[in-house]
């Protein structure tokens, strides 16, 4: 790009009328974030898209317990928990004086529609999985509920901190899609479609309150644009930012930050386990080795990313590095796919969706399988047809996605899932997996998972998409991590 | 004048009817179901068929059709699937961006446009129409987008004059307002006006050529006083053709110059819409641009028959 031309040569005798023109500076009391998608309604219990999280999750709606920027779950609406010996039946004790913000009191009878809600039959939940382990939900008094589960569930407390779990409730349910009414630190102020959307502090939190007064959300998907409204510093914040390439630039900018963290997002070569050549382990493990991750990252994320072996996110202290078992080895792959019938190669396809890591990527990937005689035809899909024909119809040879749901392995135990990887082993690890509630037990048997994905070549595993942050310099509280898709704006402040 | 008027209006309203079949049918069978858009890859199918009832996909086609083009007549537009506010409604919003900007630029590229072609045209062959001529070659090749970029990081970036982007919105002011939509409706503008400009250009100089040129020469109208008085306005046929085109297209075609300064216009709802398979949104914002395009087009054959005389006859 050819941005450098401008950074020097116009001199300081415009600062005057830039400084009339631009306005003044944003008081310290106001901040406008920025980011790539606009939700396309507010209510984060009833779509899948991440945009609505990344506004509201814990700056206006709060659940049973959250996330922390560390990735860590801790208490929320729920001060504290009591759980049965057999693992089957949670007691959530609930904070006092919470009230929503339209003064509603916030009880155990608005956990209880929240949750039933999210599990009934009509419901439009798109993590209605997360809620199906659930038998039954009691209001035993206004601060407390009591939840029964079929069986005993690890990884309840965690799922109970997901935006789709966010208590909500029944006076301001019907309005929820354009006036989201939270228990949260700030308060939705005002949408303008298309555009932005605001939210001011809510002064009668019941937890600590937001050090910020305003927030304006801005959305502006252009790579280009994003730059630009960095540069301008028409945004303060802007996360997920899209171009790689232009952060050495903010990384040298005495004006701005660069925060690099960890995403959930495992970014993987989907393979489809049924179809031939795929359904032989042989053809899959020659096209792990074919892809060099390091060349991948540099090419395609500008070097930043972290390659992984299995699918699972490396920052997690139950990941084990099983990179080395699909090490870049071209030689290998040819002899591998000799062994399995396919010494000249062999023609295939290759699905990619919009973002820029699969195109980017597919391209490289595309180059690399092509060195071991693979040859791929790139097929370039919208997410709505991406949706349709690799997802749901599985009419597809090789795909590049990231799975950016949080703790995903499960996905593996699902035979009909678009993989289509059917190992029952893995199956039956995972019902162990859920019903284990020791944590010791737990890592154990998440590692033994990835080692077992890891070793059939289920998919090509590439990277941990990165989660990028440029902001103004005197930004503190930010999230760097990304352990789910929010921009967490409760701590943050402005350092003079 | 009112025949020709019955008559046009008659075959605005068989493009409307063919156009609304046209868009929907297109428009459905592109693969891709907005519910499972926007239940994403861990929806349950259960949860789909839930959100398909409650959107009213679950009915046939046909039917959809008839209540989308009934629901139109009546001023009814749906209800978007993702953003589950009225598509009218969501237009209305949009207009306020999309509608000036479009009028803006068309203003720009008029003002730009009609001396630069006058100017060149009255002194054809020489430096001056030579210098015209590069400059607009050079502005019907650069692509918009790239152009905006530019603007933007001059003016906005470096210079600090305008924002990179964004709409302040009509109620903090018309000055910031029209401020924010500047340096689009100047990237809009300049492609635009190149075009027009070598139309006003070759239409006054067929036009100088006309034996009434002659005449009006010959009763003794300085040069000056012929091209304003008979060249300029018989000129303006072809150039009010372009006009009309350019504003269907300023209107509907801002799509990227939308995306590169995020404004919240009608172009990037389409965008948006197309992305998550909004299909109602699409049908009805398309459906919609078309109508503007054949309104624009009859006010444009309306305005042949103002100009020119001979063309309320000859129908």
């Amino acid at each position: 790009m050819g941005f450098n031309i401008f950074r020097r040569g116009m001199g300081s005798a415009l600062a005057l009328s830039a400084a009339i023109w631009a306005g003044a500076a944003s008081a310290q009391g106001d901040i406008t974030v920025a980011m790539q998608l606009e939700p396309p309604h507010l209510d984060p219990t009833s779509a899948a898209a991440g945009a609505i999280d990344s506004v509201l999750y814990s700056n206006v709606f709060e659940g049973l317990t959250r996330f922390m920027g560390d990735g860590s779950i801790v208490p929320g609406l729920a001060k504290s928990w009591d759980i049965s010996d057999d693992g089957t039946v949670y007691t959530f004790h609930l904070h006092e004086g919470v009230t929503f913000h339209d003064g509603t009191t916030m009880d155990a009878e608005d956990v209880k529609f929240s949750l039933d809600r999210a599990r009934a039959e009509d419901s439009a939940n798109a993590q209605k999985a997360l809620f199906s382990g659930i038998e039954s939900v009691e209001v035993v008094d206004p601060l407390t509920v009591r939840v029964t589960l079929k069986e005993p569930n690890g990884n309840f407390l965690f799922n109970m901190a997901w935006g789709d779990a966010v208590i909500v409730a029944p006076e301001s349910i019907d309005g929820i899609k354009q006036h989201p009414v939270g228990t949260g630190a700030f308060k939705f102020s005002s949408w303008v479609q298309g555009d932005r959307i605001e939210l001011v502090k809510n002064p009668d939190y019941w937890g600590t309150p937001a050090k910020l007064d305003h927030v304006t959300f801005k959305f502006i998907s252009d790579p280009t644009a994003a730059f630009a409204a960095v540069m301008a510093e028409d945004v303060d914040v802007f996360t997920g930012f899209p171009a790689p390439e232009n952060l050495p630039q903010f990384e040298a900018d005495p004006r701005f930050q660069v925060l690099v963290g960890s995403t959930e997002g495992e970014t993987i070569l989907s393979t489809n386990n049924k179809q031939p050549p795929f359904d032989n382990v042989k053809v899959r493990e020659a096209v792990a080795h074919a892809i060099d991750r390091q060349a991948l990252i540099d090419g395609a994320m500008f070097g930043y990313g972290t390659p992984i072996g299995t699918h699972f996110a490396p920052h997690h202290p139950a990941y084990v590095d099983l990179t080395d078992l699909s090490a870049y080895d071209p030689d290998l792959s040819r002899k591998l796919l000799a062994e399995a019938g396919f010494p000249d190669g062999f023609e295939t396809t290759l699905h990619l969706p919009p973002p820029s890591y699969a195109r980017r990527g597919g391209e490289i990937i595309q180059a690399q399988l092509a060195a071991v005689g693979i040859k791929a035809e790139i097929i370039n899909v919208e997410w709505a047809q991406w949706l349709e024909t690799v997802f749901r119809g599985k009419n597809y040879a090789l795909t590049i996605v990231s799975h950016t749901e949080p703790m995903d392995i499960g996905i593996y135990a699902r035979p009909d899932y678009y993989f289509q990887y059917d190992n029952p082993d893995f199956q039956a690890l995972m019902k162990e997996l859920n019903a284990a509630t020791d944590p010791a037990k737990r890592t154990e048997l998440l590692q033994k998972a990835q080692r077992i994905i890891a070793e059939d070549y289920v998919n090509g595993y590439l990277f941990q998409l990165p989660a990028l942050t440029v902001a103004k310099a005197g930004v503190r509280g930010l999230w760097a991590n990304a352990p789910t898709q929010a921009t967490d704006l409760t701590a943050v402040y402005w350092e003079n | 004048m009112l025949r020709y008027s019955l008559k046009r209006l008659a075959s605005l309203i068989v493009s409307l009817a063919v156009a609304s079949l046209v868009i929907f049918s297109v428009v459905e069978v592109a693969p891709g179901d907005p519910a499972r858009f926007m239940l994403g890859i861990n929806a349950q199918p259960d949860t789909v068929a839930a959100l398909r009832a409650e959107l009213g996909l679950d009915v046939p086609k046909w039917q959809r059709y008839l209540d989308w083009v009934g629901g139109m007549a009546t001023g009814d537009f749906g209800t978007s699937y993702t953003y589950r506010t009225p598509v009218a409604q969501m237009v209305a919003d949009r207009l306020w961006v999309s509608l000036p900007l479009a009028l803006y630029a068309l203003m720009l590229s008029t003002l730009i446009a009609f001396p630069a072609g006058i100017f060149a045209a009255a002194r054809r062959g020489r430096p001056a129409d030579a210098a015209v001529m590069g400059v607009t070659q050079l502005g019907i090749a650069i692509p918009n987008f790239w152009f905006a970029m530019m603007l933007v990081l001059i003016f906005a970036i470096k210079l600090r004059l305008f924002g990179a982007g964004g709409f302040a919105g009509w109620d903090k002011g018309a000055w910031a307002a029209m401020k924010s939509l500047t340096l689009p409706a100047v990237a809009l503008a300049l492609p635009q006006a190149a075009i027009l400009a070598r139309v006003m250009r070759s239409a006054l100089l067929d036009v100088l050529g006309e034996d009434y040129m002659r005449t009006a020469r010959a009763k003794g109208l300085s040069r000056r006083q012929a091209l304003w008085r008979h060249g300029v306005r018989n000129a303006l046929i072809p150039v009010l053709t372009i006009i009309g085109l350019q504003f269907s297209f300023l209107l509907a075609g801002s799509i990227i110059i939308e995306q590169v300064f995020y404004l919240p216009g009608l172009g990037r709802l389409v965008f948006q819409a197309i992305s998550s398979r909004d299909l109602i949104v699409v049908e009805s914002v398309v459906m919609l641009l078309v109508f503007a395009v054949i309104v624009v087009n009859f006010l444009v054959d309306l305005a042949y028959a103002a100009v020119d005389p001979r063309l309320r006859s000859r129908t």
